[in-house]
């Protein structure tokens, strides 16, 4: 080995705590960047494989009883690959040792036995026999949830009839990944459930012979849906279809999309921040690195090295550093990345997880790594390439101080000395000082933006939950029903109040912007299901016109004052021009309201309901339960209280683990600029400080200066943290924005606090690490040195 | 027989211009250094002896003036030919040693041989200054004198042609500084190598072919020692 590499092999070991140091925030980049894209990249691969190899339909439409006829008009439109009918409807269960009505969608398997499109994997025991009239299979999270299996029997309500039938397997669908039952939030395995029924037993119960409810299309490869899915429309419009959707608007799989996208900005957001940080630091401490081996340059040069050498020399050790972040990066990295690929994959119940490592992922992050290293030691090596070889011989000049008006301030304040030498060093080195102020506000605005995802929810669980959706449960229909339908629910056991709403679909449209959108006709002064402004003040719907949510009226581009156009289709329907007047904010789906007297005049027709909003009274709740398993026109129901929290349970186990990820993101950031600053400062000032000793200052009064210079730094980053944590955490919620879902920006005060303490406090134990160096401090020695 | 010329100047200057005042450094400094030579430069601080060993050595330019390395103007050379210039011909030694302090004896000397194009062995080098039984020790487990020794050593391990020495007693007491001075007499008789000391400590010039006097910036004075003593004889 070269000697030159000798020196840079001892120098780096030397130095091992510093490289340390910046090596985790590198590390910190490296990995974010590899488990975003490594994850986002599984599970995208995971996805379309599954979709792949089970043929996953590209178009869905549902309808009422279409003539079987129509099908083969379908299959021959063009594009269309291939077509399959179901039956289907929404029924309830009642299953033994389970008070709770349940609620599954119930889907045909065809004569053949396996479907030709959306085809379920087979997880466990057999699929019906499709001539049987008793048999259904079932998802398996559902049956795992609820504990049924292969041979068990339960009871259906189908169509007012109650049956037994017998679980002959489990299944999973890529069509139901991500399975959320009417009216509720997140996935409930236990109270909502896929169910699997051979076409004919159940187009038998259904009145539906020679006829279906529900088409999954798959088109020619490369095929564009808009003209299929127009075509459909029309065709199906006569059977009340609300109409048809490409994959994009298909529940379950803008659900996973959603969730794909999140942790790519996750890859867009953060690793710019580490990896910004660790040019800093190596800047920094390359600095100074190159400022005290002056002398080692010079002789060097003097021994004939050539500029090059010199530069590389440093940059290849900053490259040390690079290649230790790297591969700390990677390490780290990969686990997450596979373990909560695998967590992921278990959450929506893939059946297998593809997990590919790209090494593109692995060399664009290293080369990043490197690359940031390099851009930090560039100026420092540089620097050290164009010091003459006689200028490097002789120590460098002190530093100039000047008196300035800030020095006349400081005198007038009477600052006592040690104060002053600090505030002079920040105010001489003023790019240092705002660099590390800098790189700890960043530290604090990873705390403050991660954090406020809880106050979100919180928000978004009280206007879900406590505001809009004040009802106990919801009961659901498969048809629209006449009002007589609120008396009966009046009529069940322990039911308080019971409100009607209806649903109608309708396809907007302002210029050449058009959204799908699920229209709710309201009757004023609801009290169990209302709409609620961001002042917690209910709205009733318009009487003259329509009421959108904010960002249906900004993906429409409307205003108050605008005009829409309407397009309602199924049981109710017809093309109106309604003016928008009012617009409100909301966090779930992309609301439109109207009021209920003018949808009736409308179409006029009577008032109808498609659901009821009832209270209940606990002492009943069994009662209640058991006749909702008997209820023939019953679709389902939703038991609100439990959608709460399960919500908030789900949640808040995936808060605990992103929480601790970025506490430590953040103390690491903290850690390499307060510990790098600190050695700087006491290599800076050893004999300064060691002077100060000898003019009699105790340790404490010295080790002020060190520590009081970080800390007030820490200090002055603190309102730069919050103002940057509240910017990132905006950026955060926009991206997160989807049709399904709003993120308010909720930052309350203990959020920024608790970021404060954290940084504060890593950076006071980081200081206080050096500060011990100083004790050890040998003074003789320090004054003898040549600087 | 004409003494072979190593270097020649010719109204050499340095001018350093800090703005407000220009300070010569050196004022028009005209010499000839013989190969084989050992030269001693004497002055008071700041009379620019030190700049010129560092122009000499290709460590600093002239402001004006010519300076020749044989028949190689030095003064035509940008960086990178004064770069090859000390890599191939000229040994540094200096006050405060500049031993890297990473690296052992063995090592310091081994970054010259590393770049050098016909080095001796580190070890050699290292017990041609008595240092053989040093050579793993780190300069901070070095006395100042051996520091300096393994200085020279890295300074003679390429076989220079000229040895430039500035102070190089400079921070010794006189036991050791004797011993460094016996160490580049001896570079000077069994190698040849044409040696320049810079000093304060006038007794030095007894060991000196000739001794260069300077005086603000300019070339005072020239003398010639027919009878030099060694260095154990030199007392101060």
């Amino acid at each position: 080995m070269d000697a030159l590499d000798i020196k840079l092999w001892r120098d780096f070991k030397r130095l091992w705590a510093q490289s340390l140091a910046i090596a985790l925030v590198m590390a910190a980049g490296v990995a974010v960047l590899l488990m975003s894209f490594g994850m986002s990249k599984a599970l995208d691969e995971t996805r379309d494989t599954y979709y792949e190899r089970n043929r996953f339909a590209d178009v869905f439409v549902d309808a009422r009883s279409v003539p079987m006829s129509m099908l083969a008009t379908i299959q021959t439109l063009e594009g269309v690959a291939a077509a399959e009918a179901r039956v289907t409807t929404h029924a309830t269960l009642d299953i033994d040792g389970k008070s709770r009505a349940t609620v599954v969608y119930v889907n045909s398997l065809p004569e053949t036995g396996v479907p030709l499109l959306n085809v379920p994997i087979l997880r466990r025991g057999t699929l019906p026999d499709p001539n049987a009239s008793d048999q259904v299979a079932l998802n398996e999270p559902f049956a795992k949830a609820n504990d049924l299996w292969p041979g068990d029997r339960l009871a259906i309500n189908l169509n007012g009839t109650k049956r037994e039938v017998t679980v002959t397997g489990w299944l999973l669908s890529p069509e139901f990944i991500y399975t959320i039952g009417p009216g509720s939030l997140i996935p409930d395995d236990e109270d909502y459930g896929i169910l699997w029924m051979p076409e004919r037993a159940l187009a038998a119960v259904l009145d539906r012979t020679g006829a279906f409810d529900n088409l999954t299309l798959k088109l020619r490869p490369g095929f564009d849906p808009k003209p299929v899915i127009e075509e459909l429309d029309r065709l199906l419009e006569p059977y009340g279809s609300w109409g048809a959707i490409d994959r994009t608007e298909q529940v379950s799989n803008a659900f996973i999309d959603g969730e794909i996208n999140q942790l790519k900005t996750l890859a867009y957001i953060l690793p710019p921040v580490f990896l910004g940080i660790t040019v800093f630091l190596v800047n920094m401490v390359m600095g100074r690195i190159v400022t005290l081996e002056r002398t080692e340059i010079g002789l060097l040069k003097a021994l004939g090295y050539t500029n090059l050498d010199v530069c590389l020399h440093y940059l290849f050790l900053s490259g040390l550093v690079a290649a230790v972040g790297v591969v700390i990066g990677w390490a780290a990295g990969s686990w997450l990345s596979f373990g909560l690929a695998k967590l992921y994959a278990n959450f929506f119940k893939f059946p297998y997880l593809i997990y590919n490592v790209s090494w593109n992922t692995y060399i664009v992050s290293g080369l990043l790594g490197f690359a940031a290293a390099t851009f930090g030691a560039i100026r420092s090596a540089m620097a050290a390439a164009r010091l003459s070889p006689a200028t490097a011989m002789s120590p460098p000049a002190p530093p100039r101080f000047k008196r300035s008006w800030i020095d006349r301030a400081l005198a007038a304040v009477r600052v006592s000395q040690p104060t002053m030498m600090i505030l002079r060093s920040l105010i001489r080195w003023p790019i240092r000082a705002a660099m590390s102020i800098l790189g700890m506000a960043l530290a604090v605005s990873i705390l403050v933006s991660s954090n406020f995802f809880p106050d979100s929810l919180d928000v978004i669980i009280d206007s879900a939950f406590r505001q809009s959706n004040r009802q106990h449960a919801v009961l659901f229909f498969n048809d629209l029903m006449p009002e007589s339908a609120l008396e009966e629910a009046r009529r069940l056991p322990g039911v308080l109040q019971a409100e009607g709403q209806q649903y109608l679909t309708a396809v907007f449209r302002k210029d050449h912007y058009e959204k799908r959108v699920v229209v709710e006709a309201r009757r004023p002064g609801n009290d169990l299901s209302r709409v609620v402004d961001t002042n917690g003040q209910p709205i009733d719907a318009p009487t003259d016109g329509v009421m959108l949510s904010r960002r249906l009226a900004a993906q429409l581009h409307v205003g108050v004052g605008d005009t829409v156009e309407a397009e309602f289709r199924g049981t109710r329907h017809g093309t109106f021009e309604l003016p928008v007047t009012a617009l409100i904010t909301q966090y779930f789906g992309l609301g439109a309201y109207l009021d209920q007297g003018m949808a009736d005049r409308m179409f006029q027709q009577s008032s109808q309901t498609s659901i009821v909003n009832v209270t209940l009274d606990p002492a009943f709740d069994e009662a209640f339960q058991e006749r909702l398993k008997e209820l023939p026109k019953l679709g389902g129901s939703a038991m609100m209280i439990e959608n709460r929290e399960g919500f908030q349970e789900t949640i808040s186990q995936n808060i605990l683990i992103t929480t601790t990820i970025y506490v430590i993101l953040g103390v690491l950031i903290t850690v390499g600029v307060a510990y790098n600053g600190a050695r700087i400062q006491l290599s800076e000032r050893a004999r300064e400080l060691a002077s100060l000793r000898i003019l009699g200052f105790t340790r404490a009064e010295v080790g002020f200066i060190l520590v009081g210079e970080i800390m007030l730094l820490a200090l002055l980053a603190q309102p730069l943290g919050w103002w940057l944590g509240w910017a990132i955490a905006k950026l955060m919620a926009e991206s997160f924005t989807s049709d399904l879902y709003a993120i308010p920006l909720v930052l309350k005060p203990a959020t920024f606090s608790q970021a404060s303490l954290v940084v504060l406090g890593a950076a006071l134990v980081s200081v206080l690490i050096v500060r011990r160096q100083l004790d050890r401090l040998n003074l003789v020695s320090v004054m003898k040195t040549r600087e | 027989m004409d003494k072979e010329i190593v270097f020649r100047t010719e109204d050499l200057t340095k001018v350093y211009d800090t703005g407000e005042v220009k300070v010569y450094a050196l004022a028009g400094v005209d010499l000839d250094l013989f190969a084989g030579e050992l030269t001693v430069l004497l002055g008071p601080s700041g009379s620019g002896k030190s700049t010129l060993l560092n122009i000499l050595g290709g460590l600093d330019h002239a402001t004006s003036g010519k300076v020749w390395f044989h028949d190689r103007e030095l003064t035509q050379l940008r960086d990178r030919g004064l770069t090859q210039f000390r890599r191939d011909h000229v040994g540094f030694v200096f006050q405060f040693y500049n031993l890297v302090p990473s690296l052992t004896a063995r090592e310091n000397v081994q970054l010259v041989t590393d770049v050098a194009r016909d080095p001796m062995r580190p070890e050699e080098a290292l017990e041609r200054v008595g240092l053989a039984h040093r050579i793993d020790h780190f300069p901070a487990e070095l006395s100042g004198g051996e520091q300096q020794r393994v200085a020279i050593a890295r300074a003679v391990a390429k076989r220079p042609e000229i040895l430039l020495c500035d102070e190089p007693t400079g921070a010794l007491d006189s036991a050791t500084g004797t011993q460094v001075l016996e160490v580049l007499r001896g570079v000077n008789d069994e190698l040849g190598t044409s040696t320049v000391v810079i000093t304060h400590n006038a007794e030095i010039r007894k060991m000196a072919h000739r001794v260069l006097y300077f005086q603000d910036g300019k070339l005072s004075r020239v003398e010639t020692n027919e009878h030099r003593l060694s260095p154990a004889e030199i007392v101060w």
